[in-house]
């Protein structure tokens, strides 16, 4: 009885705190100073159509390190907490149940559709909505369902842990490389802007995107590997 | 924004208080999933909706595909041990 009441006491003010968050809202006429900076030189500085790949990548790309930073480390720490938990790796194979038909055949045809379309996210991040962040979460659940459809089946833990760590080096020598040459940490001037809309336009933003892609899609495999391969944890 | 769009946000923020409310109170644990992964999905169109489809996208391909996934599979291992 008493925690019903306490849950609904909690809810109430919960859900106080929202009326008062939205009684007085009022959506803004124009944009604020710094939203209006990004509009007006989305396309003479950083030359992508996309405003907010523009600035992920490149004005906050020191964020987007970051997250891609906790999310190695969320998924060092996953992997380390299962190892240790771990029975004998590498005896399993005959225990799994066969998954069905359906999924096997599905998984087969839609498998390569999923990581082509994660592909085509990465690779458009700077023209049209998406992005590495995105596109490497679509090639993770291509991962998955591979995994899903063909349980004995196992990627290489090397190439993963090899694809994670080249990325990210690449990523910090790219906006090393922006200190060096342009304006600063992950300045996208080091390659030229190209004309505006193309695909091979917008100085590093299409690189750091496919960096940024294989690094967050080798994270959530390299998390989804260890929880499939913890055996009677 | 207009009025439809405001209907129409109306209509899936409370579709999404009913999916929520299905989660919970339901006594099937694939129900409860399958409720919790709609959730994520008609956040996603609501960010749509608002014009966000950058975070509409990683909403769908993480909240509602990856965790919905990712549910799934710890309950077929689950049952995998169960059975041994």
């Amino acid at each position: 009885m008493i925690p019903k009441v306490l849950i609904s006491v909690l809810l109430l003010l919960l859900g106080y705190a929202f009326w008062t968050l939205s009684v007085g809202y009022a959506p803004d006429t124009e944009l604020n100073r710094t939203a209006a900076y990004y509009a007006a030189n989305a396309e003479s500085e950083v030359g992508a159509p996309n405003i907010v790949t523009g600035i992920i990548v490149t004005w906050r790309g020191l964020d987007t390190l970051g997250e891609v930073t906790v999310l190695f480390l969320t998924s060092a720490i996953i992997a380390l907490v299962l190892s240790q938990s771990g029975g004998p790796s590498g005896v399993s194979g005959a225990d799994f149940l066969p998954s069905g038909e359906l999924l096997t055949t599905g998984a087969r045809m839609l498998v390569p559709l999923i990581v082509l379309f994660g592909a085509y996210v990465i690779m458009n991040g700077h023209l049209t909505p998406g992005g590495g962040f995105q596109g490497g979460a679509i090639l993770a659940s291509g991962v998955l369902m591979a995994l899903l459809a063909e349980p004995t089946r196992r990627f290489g833990h090397t190439a993963i842990l090899r694809i994670e760590s080249l990325s990210g080096s690449f990523y910090v020598l790219i906006g090393l490389a922006g200190m060096a040459i342009a304006g600063g940490f992950l300045d996208n001037g080091i390659l030229p802007l190209g004309q505006f809309g193309t695909m091979l336009s917008a100085g590093a933003i299409p690189l750091i995107s496919v960096l940024i892609g294989l690094k967050v899609g080798a994270e959530f495999s390299s998390i989804l590997q260890s929880l499939h391969e913890t055996e009677d944890a | 924004m207009s009025t439809l769009m405001q209907g129409l946000g109306l209509v899936i923020a409370l579709a999404t208080i009913g999916a929520a409310t299905l989660a919970i109170l339901t006594r099937s644990t694939v129900t409860a999933v399958l409720a919790a992964g709609l959730v994520s999905l008609l956040a996603s169109v609501l960010f749509v909706v608002l014009a966000a489809p950058d975070v509409a996208m990683t909403e769908a391909a993480i909240g509602s595909g990856l965790t919905t996934f990712l549910f799934f599979f710890v309950m077929g291992r689950i049952r995998r041990e169960s059975e041994k």
